[in-house]
């Protein structure tokens, strides 16, 4: 698998990555290497053996259905460059 | 039979017969006290941002923890769609960007949903029964809210939203009508409510639909499709699918191609238009998410719950069915999950069953359409209901008398048994008063005594004026045996 300039900019876009056409360069070299390094896992023979979804031995946690967080809208506003009334306001987006 | 059922769904085009295929992605919210991944609250109509944890707002270095009770809603649905119930599921991301999604991404399922396979039968108010495959039901987060007429330049967002739980409910294309799929919707909601995994309530978006559509030549494989989003009533899943389908089909008949997009319904002119985000939206990048576990679970709890689920709109159709009443009658009762609480709450107050069916359709879904009110919210309880219906089986009143003693506990309310003795409503059995009642209208009317004995038929009009004259208290069984004796008339004809 390699990758051309064209996926190296797709990519930085979906990732909202300001990529200069220079550091195109130096990154589809980058992640060329870094893909053929990983590629080496190919050799190991995984017939029959289920995707791992993790490392962790064991099982996921489960909570009861209690409210027992949120009511700090104010606290959550702190951080926002924009707030009116306790909405987060952003540049418009609308479909 | 079902050659000529199909061709009556076909859509006519300028250049021949067209099919409709429709594939419905639901997403219906689970109806928990918190969140998904969070301990936030996620009653509806709350102040901004009150009910958004750290978690919801994706600060870092919070971690999700499910919780138990969205499980068991989503397995007991499955359960419910007689679906294949998967003891191994995984959550992954699904990365995109928007302002109402703080993490960069929707924890969701894509590859090990929760819930595999499953099917719904669909009662078409023609009598067809279709059977609707279920491709999957998965577990996800809801996004946030974005509000956009409060400010020319800027959009306000309230993340209550953000991270509620919704099940993703995906049917096969095996839609061929916007009737169909309306029904199918309207199905699935019964299920979901009889289940109480899902208040079902669209006005607030507690479930919402995106349809996908396309239309092929019959026979043909399928076309092209475009999915339009948020669809948030049945009338508008009819109205989204009816447009989109002549839209389509006129833009092949004028020579062009469908492109696979999605598009946006317009409730104010009934249209459906592009939404204007870039293709490359769709390149969701999914991986398991590293936060989470494999969500496991045993068997032997699957069981557990199936034992305990409630019965459901088919099972409760066949046993009314049973009972005596007619396929539609039952049809009718169960789909809606109040008709039928209020029609099981009749029967248990005493009446019935067939009666109270019939009481129900002849009396008060007329009264309550026309009052435009749900049967919830109707001024007669089911208890008073019951006794109605009761007193008409057991005699007390006749069926004239039921429809008035209803106009008054309608309108007055009270207790219909009490209202029977105080207002004269009994029925009257007693021969002898219904005699004296039937002998003053003939000597009345010595002319249609006459025409009566010639026609037969005509003894309807005595029995309506005993009747009248009596206020409508005389048994009409009563008055009918005796016109017929003293007219001479054979006893039933």
């Amino acid at each position: 698998m390699a990758v051309d300039r064209d996926t190296v900019r797709r990519i930085a876009r979906l990732a909202r990555l300001a990529v200069d056409e220079d550091q195109v360069v130096a990154m589809e070299g980058e992640l060329n290497a870094l893909l053929t390094w990983v590629e080496q896992l190919q050799e190991v023979n995984v017939e029959g053996v289920p995707p791992m979804a993790s490392v962790v031995e064991q099982r996921l946690k489960l909570r009861e259905d209690v409210v027992t967080d949120g009511g700090y809208a104010q606290d959550l506003m702190l951080n926002a460059p924009q707030t009116e009334d306790n909405f987060f306001v952003v540049p418009k987006v609308v479909e | 039979m079902s050659e000529a059922g199909n061709n009556s769904k076909l859509l006519n085009g300028a250049t021949g017969k067209w099919e409709v295929v429709i594939g419905l992605e639901v997403h219906a919210q689970v109806a928990s006290k918190a969140k998904l991944f969070s301990g936030a609250a996620t009653a509806f109509g709350a102040a901004p941002n009150s009910q958004v944890s750290l978690i919801d707002a994706a600060l870092p270095g919070m971690l999700p923890v499910i919780n138990r009770f969205c499980v068991e809603q989503a397995v007991r649905t499955g359960l419910g769609l007689k679906a294949k119930i998967n003891l191994h599921s995984v959550f992954d991301r699904k990365n995109y960007f928007y302002p109402d999604l703080p993490a960069g991404y929707q924890i969701s399922q894509y590859k090990q949903p929760v819930v595999g396979e499953g099917e719904i039968f669909v009662d078409m108010p023609g009598g067809e029964t279709i059977t609707v495959g279920i491709e999957r039901l998965h577990l996800e987060q809801d996004a946030g809210k974005s509000i956009h007429d409060q400010h020319p330049d800027y959009t306000y967002l309230d993340l209550n939203r953000a991270g509620v739980a919704l099940m993703e409910i995906v049917s096969r294309p095996d839609l061929r009508s916007s009737e169909e799929a309306a029904a199918y919707l309207r199905k699935l909601r019964a299920i979901l409510r009889y289940l109480g995994t899902c208040d079902g309530n669209m006005d607030e978006g507690s479930m919402r639909a995106d349809v996908n559509v396309s239309v092929r030549r019959p026979g043909d494989p399928l076309g092209t499709r475009c999915e339009i989003k948020n669809v948030n009533s049945m009338r508008f899943v009819q109205q989204s699918v009816d447009y989109e389908a002549r839209r389509q089909i006129d833009l092949i008949e004028a020579g062009g191609t469908i492109k696979q997009e999605t598009r946006l319904f317009d409730s104010r002119t009934g249209e459906t238009r592009p939404m204007r985000s870039k293709e490359e939206a769709h390149d969701y990048r999914y991986f398991p998410d590293p936060d989470l576990l494999p969500l496991t679970f045993e068997q032997a709890w699957v069981d557990e719950l199936a034992r305990s689920l409630p019965e459901l709109p088919d099972e409760k159709k066949a046993r009314f069915i049973q009972a005596g009443l007619s396929p539609y009658d039952a049809s009718v009762l169960v789909a809606e999950k109040e008709a039928t609480d209020y029609f099981e709450a009749m029967v248990a107050a005493g009446a019935e069953t067939k009666a109270a069916a019939n009481w129900l359709s002849n009396e008060y879904f007329g009264r309550l359409n026309k009052a435009g009110m749900g049967i919830g919210e109707g001024p007669i309880s089911p208890q008073a209901a019951g006794a109605i219906v009761w007193m008409v089986i057991d005699k007390t009143i006749s069926s004239r008398g039921a429809k008035d003693l209803t106009d008054i506990v309608w309108h007055e309310g009270g207790d219909p048994r009490a209202i029977v003795e105080s207002r004269g409503l009994k029925q009257v059995s007693d021969e002898s008063a219904i005699e004296a009642a039937v002998a003053a209208v003939m000597s009345a009317n010595p002319d249609k005594c006459e025409e009566v004995k010639a026609k037969p038929k005509a003894a309807a009009w005595f029995v309506g004026q005993v009747m009248k004259s009596t206020g409508g208290k005389a048994n009409p069984q009563t008055v009918n045996a005796i016109l017929r004796r003293r007219l001479g008339l054979p006893e039933d004809g």
